[in-house]
């Protein structure tokens, strides 16, 4: 048992921060998300101890999921150790007690902000996103009571203008993140903001999905094995970026990689987005060209710590 | 006397009424339109004219009265019984609606391209090539140069704008067009233009069209017939150059005497 | 032959509600009929309600008394009585008008403004600007004006522009109103012969002509306007 852990057993808060009723009318919410795939479900959203754009509705998701017996994994841009991440996970570390980890196949609860982890996820998973903007018509269409008519009518077609000004404009479908996607063939659904690199992802994934907009007072959810489409047109399919280098530390293709500044002379290496994901591909014996490299090293970082209660 | 046409009327008004509380918006409309027919209302401002369009088009629910229109099945429908879904696909599909701000009937954050787009989108087109040829195609039948269409219609001129919206509204063919003082606003010899352009595209489509005008040059030129407004009420109503060459009411007289005689 | 065009004591008052109301006579129990293939003129002096009868036939004034009946292929119209819609499709198939002025279309060519009608009526485009280029050239209407917008034409061209307009289609009733005045004598003589071959198809027309020798060339009737006169009209 660690010190934060003790901060939850002095009786400070409830368990997961939040009070039992806030949870419940939370888990409605939820249900109604569950029942309506990519439907946006208005709810009470509560004032949380950290800003807004901190993810303050990922985490009244998570709270309002999490068991004693859960495992817990943080995700900011892919990685387990960044800002938010760390604040977020010590979070719930003294609020629940919840036991944490960096592994993706250990943890049943995974709040991410941006990544889907690049290992499938299983049944027995629910993954929570922190949403910023949960409204993909929003920026088309600035009136609420008209966005919200044209969901329930299923008239979508303002969302075809976007993509067909991203391709009017740079050749080919520009959009990189929040990329819209139909759910279910009903709800045009904004998995925002995750790079379009996972959306394919989205798709008929095993794990529940919940999507949680803080500031926007919107969960919305994604049902486990649910056919979700990103949208497009005939002639310009939807296709994920794609990299021409593999991951310069664990040699993996396929995979979401991010661009790393070595030195300032115009020194970089492309790095997997998932650190979990690299870090056990280097565990099992796979190197990238980069990884004797010096400079590379204290990226590569140590091995993951983790929480035992 | 129906010996010469034998097909059913497009629009349907019947005794349609408006208040505004205790104040007349428009009192006691009724006319047919007919398919490729051109009507005028004509009168001053607050004559109840734009009330009237407005309850025409569905934007705006008549206290009274019933309007039907013939749907593209042939069936006559009561178009304030229409579920919302309906009253949206008809609005674009099978009408269009030209304002007289252009800003008002144009997206004004996306292309041109786009903006002729939009409708064929919004009922299913997928294939950008398509899209993009057809926005072509219609930006050049309102005399919008091909280099332009990917440009923002706030980078266009207001005679351009309003060409803009009227390819925007023309590219699904729509059989029912509302305008709403589409020359108002413009320079004189942009209006000549545009009324000129109206004039083809009307009689080339076969569109039926109901104009609110305050101009009697403009109902002259576009309209087959006319309805002059005053107080809410129609005072007048007929073949346009019957009425304004041998205007009734006393109205009327005055309306057309005081046009400006270049 | 058969009545193409009888008018039924027909009557027209004209009241000036910005003059105080003043009712205007105009013309009472007009009655005169027209037969296929006959060109009838209203003679009479100016303000005797010529022109008045005419643009009731045409449906451009109204008419407050008598029908105006119009034989239309085995049925009779009273354009009198009959719906907007009929006027114009009247206008379009049955009766023609060939007026004074050109009311000119911005950015229409010459030969478009005269072939409208007759492609109004059913026929291609280029039938249309074949027999529009054709009456133009008899019409002396220099072939360089042919493709331009005749708003800057002279007033003589544009009134022969106008004439090919009328005269292109093909009407069972034609209204000529003064078709030739201000015209060269070559091109009154294109307008006689003009007329000439619509009797021989047996189109029905009635006329104003003050011009006495053409009136005399194509007039079978002549019919004295100020018959009709109102007694009170001045």
């Amino acid at each position: 048992m660690n010190d934060t852990a003790q901060i939850f057993d002095q009786g400070e808060y409830n368990f997961a921060y939040l009070d039992e009723q806030t949870k419940r009318m939370i888990r409605r919410a939820i249900l109604k998300g569950i029942a309506i795939p990519g439907y946006q479900v208005p709810f009470a959203s509560r004032e949380m101890p950290m800003p807004y754009g901190w993810g303050t509705g990922g985490v009244q998701v998570t709270a309002s999921i999490l068991g004693k017996d859960d495992c817990l994994k943080m995700i900011d841009q892919g990685s387990d150790d960044t800002t938010n991440a760390v604040s977020i996970r010590g979070f719930f570390e003294k609020t629940a007690g919840v036991r944490t980890t960096y592994e993706t196949s250990e943890a049943t609860v995974i709040q991410t902000r941006h990544r889907i982890p690049e290992k499938g996820l299983r049944e027995d998973q629910v993954l929570v996103f922190q949403v910023p903007i949960p409204e993909p018509l929003r920026f088309l269409e600035p009136r609420e009571t008209e966005t919200r008519k044209m969901h329930a009518l299923e008239d979508y077609g303002l969302m075809h203008v976007k993509l067909y000004e991203d391709i009017a404009k740079n050749g080919h479908i520009a959009t990189t993140y929040a990329y819209p996607v139909k759910v279910n063939d009903r709800y045009v659904m904004d998995p925002s903001p995750t790079p379009k690199f996972d959306n394919p992802k989205i798709d008929q994934m095993p794990a529940l999905q919940l999507y949680g907009a803080g500031r926007e007072k919107r969960i919305y959810a994604i049902p486990p094995y649910t056919k979700v489409k990103s949208l497009d047109f005939d002639d310009y399919p939807f296709e994920v970026q794609k990299f021409d280098k593999p991951c310069g530390l664990c040699g993996a293709e396929n995979v979401y990689l991010d661009e790393v500044i070595l030195d300032d002379q115009g020194g970089r290496m492309y790095v997997c987005s998932d650190s979990d994901h690299c870090e056990e591909r280097r565990a099992n014996g796979h190197l990238g060209p980069m990884a004797a490299d010096p400079a590379a090293t204290h990226f590569a970082g140590g091995a993951s710590e983790e929480t035992v209660q | 006397m129906n010996v010469f046409q034998p097909e059913a009327p497009l629009l349907q008004v019947h005794n349609v009424t408006r208040y505004y509380g205790d104040r007349i918006g428009c009192l006691d409309v009724s006319f047919d339109l007919w398919p490729g027919e051109v009507l005028a209302i004509v009168g001053e401002s607050g004559s109840g004219k734009t009330t009237l369009l407005n309850c025409l088009s569905t934007r705006l629910a008549p206290t009274a009265g019933a309007i039907e229109y013939r749907m593209r099945d042939g069936a006559m429908r009561n178009l304030y019984q229409l579920t919302e879904a309906e009253r949206r696909l008809l609005m674009r599909t099978d009408w269009g609606f030209v304002h007289q701000n252009a800003a008002d009937g144009l997206r004004m954050n996306v292309s041109a391209g786009a903006n002729v787009g939009e409708r064929l989108m919004a009922v299913g087109d997928r294939h950008y090539g398509n899209i993009r040829s057809t926005a072509d195609d219609w930006l050049g039948r309102v005399e919008i140069e091909s280099d332009r269409i990917d440009d923002d219609p706030r980078s266009f001129s207001g005679g351009m704008r309003q060409r803009l919206q009227i390819a925007r509204n023309l590219v699904t063919r729509p059989r029912l067009v509302f305008m709403d003082e589409p020359t108002g606003g413009l320079d004189v010899s942009v209006q000549a233009r545009l009324l000129d352009l109206l004039r083809r595209l009307v009689a080339d489509l076969g569109l039926s069209v109901v104009i609110v005008t305050h101009d009697l040059a403009v109902a002259r030129l576009l309209s087959h017939r006319i309805m002059v407004m005053r107080h809410g009420n129609v005072i007048e109503a007929g073949l346009t150059d019957q009425v304004l060459d041998d205007p009734r009411e006393p109205y009327t007289q005055l309306l057309v005497s005081s046009i400006l005689q270049v | 032959m058969a009545v193409r065009l009888y008018l039924n004591s027909v009557g027209k008052t004209f009241t000036m509600h910005l003059q105080g109301g003043t009712v205007i006579p105009v013309v009472e129990k007009v009655e005169f009929s027209v037969d296929a293939g006959e060109c009838v003129v209203l003679g009479g002096p100016s303000g005797a309600g010529k022109s008045s009868i005419l643009k009731m036939i045409y449906g451009n004034y109204r008419c407050d008394q008598g029908q105006i009946l119009v034989t239309v292929g085995d049925e009779i119209v009273n354009v009198a009585g009959a719906k907007p819609r009929d006027i114009l499709k009247l206008r379009s198939d049955t009766i023609g008008y060939v007026s004074q002025f050109l009311r000119t279309i911005p950015r229409v060519s010459a030969e478009d403004v005269v072939a409208e009608p007759l492609i109004a009526q059913g026929s291609s485009e280029e039938e249309g600007r074949d027999k529009a280029r054709t009456l133009l050239a008899r019409l002396n209407v220099p072939e360089r004006l042919w493709t331009l917008p005749p708003a800057t034409f002279s007033g003589g061209e544009q009134q022969r522009v106008n004439i090919a307009r009328g005269f292109i289609a093909h009407y069972p009733i034609l209204l000529l109103d003064e078709p030739t005045a201000s015209l060269d004598a070559a091109n009154r003589a294109v307008v006689v012969r003009l007329v000439e071959e619509k009797k021989a198809q047996g189109v029905a027309m009635v006329g104003i002509l003050h011009d006495q020798d053409v009136r005399q060339e194509i007039a079978d009737r002549i019919i004295d306007v100020t018959s009709f006169s109102s007694e009170v009209a001045a």
